[in-house]
């Protein structure tokens, strides 16, 4: 019963979403006051729809319904209780349902906190998402219904992919989806503004909370699935470059761009046609980097599930949303006016400067993951583009963005000089200076460079706010009520920089890392990274669902202490028939110990040691980056918001 | 401002060919042409590694690679790695028995496989098989390259493999791929 209601809520969310896309934008279209106020409420009822098809799913996974399909092929009566619940989005299916509730989501909440919009423009926004939920429900509803049922029920589930029975799983997903689908809300925004022709300072201001709001959950979710990568499959990596991995960056470096260049015009009224397509272009990735991996188009570790007559349903989709969009922008594009001029020399310059090179590690991104499959298609050769080729064209390109960074919100709008923002960041420079040069003395270039980069990036951000406060200039008593008083979008900014700042030290630290794969029997020991690691014991062990093999391994320092005491096992599933390895990893916060346990072979057992120096700070910072971006949001939506709450306040009083 | 007319068609330009080209990717996959996660085999355009296996099955005999080399002179045939453990071999089956009957020979190596749950899965399906080895230790499999069980390998008339599927032949896979290769090598 439960699962019908399911179907019949989705079915449901479908017909209002339908509603939603053609009512309100006809209203706006025909001047129609009442049909434009129907857009709130169909979103509402949508959202609400969906949440009782989601509940159901959870619930049939909760309680073991082997009547329903999906249950049957992804649940098994011993599944701890937490994954009977995450599992619900570990598979297409569910997956699907979860992104269209995401959206629903962000319809939902351009409803509630779109009060201050026009009410045309807030229509013609909640419609868009509106067609766009539509077209997704609909495309759940005919290849991948979660709530099929099959006759007889099979006595247990075949259980989830061990490999995703992790709490890391239960957060990844929704906020990578989060992030991903949130850039629905700036593209709904975009198509609006080019149904309108107009694009002013306000609509980038309306713009640019939701923008921030889903750079700083795909900014979350990317960290969250690169720490997953790194402690659960064991690989000693956090980032492989895997095409499921690209489509998330993808999004993230035109998001990233969206971001600076909306501030423009906010600010300037500048850059409207370029702002409008990155909008579009960003969920336009979002998009096909989510679908083209269910299509089985791209070949990843992520697999779900795939089938090529799915894939034309989608790219039916894709062609309807991403097409329709672009060709109103080839349309309409035109009649957007530009706005302020600006020399090159300027914060709008650098900011510019900032779009060109993040749309061209971007681009360079998809040329890796598409070009094996086009060479294919087009010369039938199998080729791979692997690490190697990224490495080798994002870095150059990295370089340069890391370089203006920490001197673009020293530029004074319009116009700038460079030698004073300069002579701000000279100390940062001489530092970051100092430590490039001793690390490339000490270990090689791309290090050195990486960390050079990093100081720079977290004194210039330190020189910014010195700067914004006039440290040294008046007195420290004056710089601190300066300090008091400054918005709080400026220390986000300066955040979010220091934050990639730790981030990029991360990633030189683990350049650095030192690993070996050893056979060791119980009692021996091997010398790494300047300790001596030996293999205590091997034993068995168990769990709810799993048979384990464990062993000890001690870290001795060289006068014989014991550093720490790491216990790795290999997990075997019986119901999957699959194993899976299970990773100890010990942190200091500046370095990870991490040891996986192989095969096991004449009583003794292949070992992988790797000491990877400040590799937590790669998610660290990106955890920085976007606390950063929290709290610039915070900022804008007081500011937004103040003028109505102050027109409150007087009529009460 | 013809220019700045086309600047703006350029994105609708490239989502477009982008478009296409998964269009075709996409037909491909369906017809076989185009598969992102197909692995070459290595034995396309060479002869079947040597190896000399017992029978699975007390019925049927054992093979060699001469065997195979000397039956293959006769009419093209399709050898095939199975298992009784193995789910979609189930699928296949079905397939496996109407090429039989269409006059195929079929050769079949048990993969990793118990003798008595051979017998079983034979006796409930049918047998598409003229013969049956057993590779238990999986060492023959090794030495073919073998991507996972259900996996098959046309021989013609000079024993030379012409076409490798891993994963089970299904009614489009031996209509749109393995019958116009029948036909050629007949």
């Amino acid at each position: 019963m439960i699962p019908e209601l399911g179907h019949f809520a989705l079915a449901l969310a479908c017909v209002i979403a339908a509603a939603q896309a053609v009512l309100p934008i006809w209203g706006a279209w025909r001047g129609d006051a009442r049909l434009m106020r129907a857009a709130p409420a169909l979103a509402v009822g949508q959202l609400l729809a969906l949440l009782a098809a989601a509940g159901a799913l959870v619930w049939s996974s909760v309680v073991s319904d082997f009547t329903v399909l999906n249950v049957v092929q992804n649940s098994a009566a011993a599944k701890p209780l937490l994954y009977k619940i995450t599992g619900t989005w570990g598979n297409h299916e569910g997956s699907i349902l979860l992104w269209a509730l995401i959206l629903a989501l962000c319809g939902g909440a351009v409803a509630g906190f779109g009060g201050n919009l026009p009410s045309a423009l807030r229509a013609r926004v909640i419609g868009v998402l509106g067609g766009t939920s539509c077209g997704f429900l609909f495309f759940a509803l005919i290849t991948s219904n979660p709530f099929l049922r099959v006759w007889p029920p099979p006595a247990d589930g075949q259980g989830m992919n061990p490999l995703l029975q992790d709490p890391g799983l239960a957060f990844h997903p929704p906020i990578l989806y989060a992030g991903y689908v949130g850039f629905a809300v700036p593209f709904a925004f975009a198509v609006a503004a080019l149904i309108e022709g107009r694009v002013d300072a306000a609509w980038g201001r309306w713009v640019r909370p939701w923008a921030l709001t889903s750079w700083c959950l795909l900014t979350c979710g990317i960290a969250l699935g690169s720490w997953w990568a790194y402690y659960e499959l064991g690989w000693g990596g956090y980032w492989f470059w895997d095409p499921v991995e690209n489509a998330s960056l993808m999004p993230w470096l035109t998001g990233t761009a969206l971001l600076h260049s909306a501030i423009v015009v906010e600010k300037r009224e500048a850059l409207k046609v370029w702002t409008v397509l990155l909008a579009i272009g960003t969920f336009s990735l979002s998009l096909s980097g989510t679908f083209l991996v269910r299509s089985g188009i791209l070949n990843s570790v992520h697999s779900f599930a795939n089938d090529p007559a799915r894939g034309v349903f989608i790219l039916a989709l894709l062609a309807l949303v991403i097409g329709g969009s672009l060709l109103l922008f080839l349309i309409r594009g035109p009649a957007l006016a530009s706005g302020g001029m600006f020399a090159p020399l300027s914060r709008e310059g650098a900011l510019v400067l900032n779009n060109v090179l993040l749309c061209a590690i971007c681009a360079v991104v998809v040329t890796g993951t598409m070009f094996p499959l086009f060479a294919e298609l087009l010369a039938g050769a199998k080729i791979s583009v692997g690490a190697p080729f990224f490495n080798a064209t994002v870095l150059p390109l990295a370089i340069p963005v890391f370089a203006a960074m920490a001197v673009g919100p020293m530029l004074a709008w319009k116009r700038a000089t460079l030698w004073p923002a300069l002579q701000r960041l000279w100390v940062g420079a001489l530092v970051a200076l100092a430590v490039g040069l001793f690390s490339v003395v000490r270990w090689k270039l791309l290090p050195g460079l990486a960390f050079g980069a990093s100081a720079w990036l977290v004194l210039g951000a330190v020189a910014d706010i010195g700067q914004r406060i006039r440290f040294g200039a008046i007195g420290l008593g004056a710089s601190l009520g300066r300090l008091g008083g400054l918005r709080r979008s400026a220390f986000g900014t300066a955040i979010a920089h220091a934050g990639m700042g730790v981030t990029i030290a991360g990633i030189a630290g683990m350049s650095l890392a030192s690993n070996s794969i050893v056979l060791l029997h119980p009692g021996e020991s091997t010398h790494l990274a300047g300790y001596t690691w030996q293999l205590d014991a091997l034993e068995d062990g168990s769990g709810p669902n799993y048979s384990a093999r464990i062993a000890t391994i001690s870290l001795l320092e060289k006068n014989g202490d014991t550093r720490a005491i790491l216990r790795p096992s290999r997990r075997f599933f019986p119901l999957q028939q699959q194993t899976t390895t299970d990773v100890a990893i010990r942190t200091t916060g500046f370095v990870d110990i991490y040891a996986v346990l192989g095969e096991e072979r004449d009583g003794g057992a292949v070992l992988r040691l790797h000491y990877n120096p400040l590799a937590p700070w790669i998610w660290i910072g990106a955890l920085i980056m976007a606390a950063g971006g929290a709290l610039s949001l915070s900022d804008r939506r007081l500011r937004v918001g103040a003028p109505a709450r102050q027109k409150a306040a007087t009529v009460t009083a | 401002m013809i220019s700045r007319r086309w600047l703006l068609g350029l994105p609708l330009g490239v989502a477009t060919l982008g478009g296409v080209a998964f269009w075709r990717m996409l037909g491909g996959m369906r017809q076989g042409t185009f598969d992102p996660r197909g692995l070459p085999s290595a034995l396309i355009g060479k002869t079947v590694p040597d190896f000399d296996l017992p029978a699975q099955l007390p019925s049927a005999q054992g093979f060699s690679n001469a065997d195979l080399h000397q039956a293959a002179a006769e009419h093209p045939l399709l050898l095939n790695f199975f298992a009784s453990w193995c789910v979609p071999c189930i699928e296949e089956h079905d397939q496996l028995m109407a090429l039989r009957g269409g006059g195929l020979p079929i050769w079949g190596i048990a993969y990793k496989d118990q003798p008595g749950a051979a017998a079983d899965f034979i006796q409930r399906h049918g047998n598409p098989y003229q013969r049956i080895a057993a590779d238990a230790p999986g060492r023959v499999a090794i030495d073919f390259g073998l991507y996972g069980v259900p996996e098959s390998y046309l021989l013609d008339r000079t024993g030379i493999v012409r076409w490798r599927w891993a994963g089970a032949i299904t009614a489009d896979v031996a209509s749109r791929q393995l019958q116009p290769l029948l036909q050629h090598y007949a």
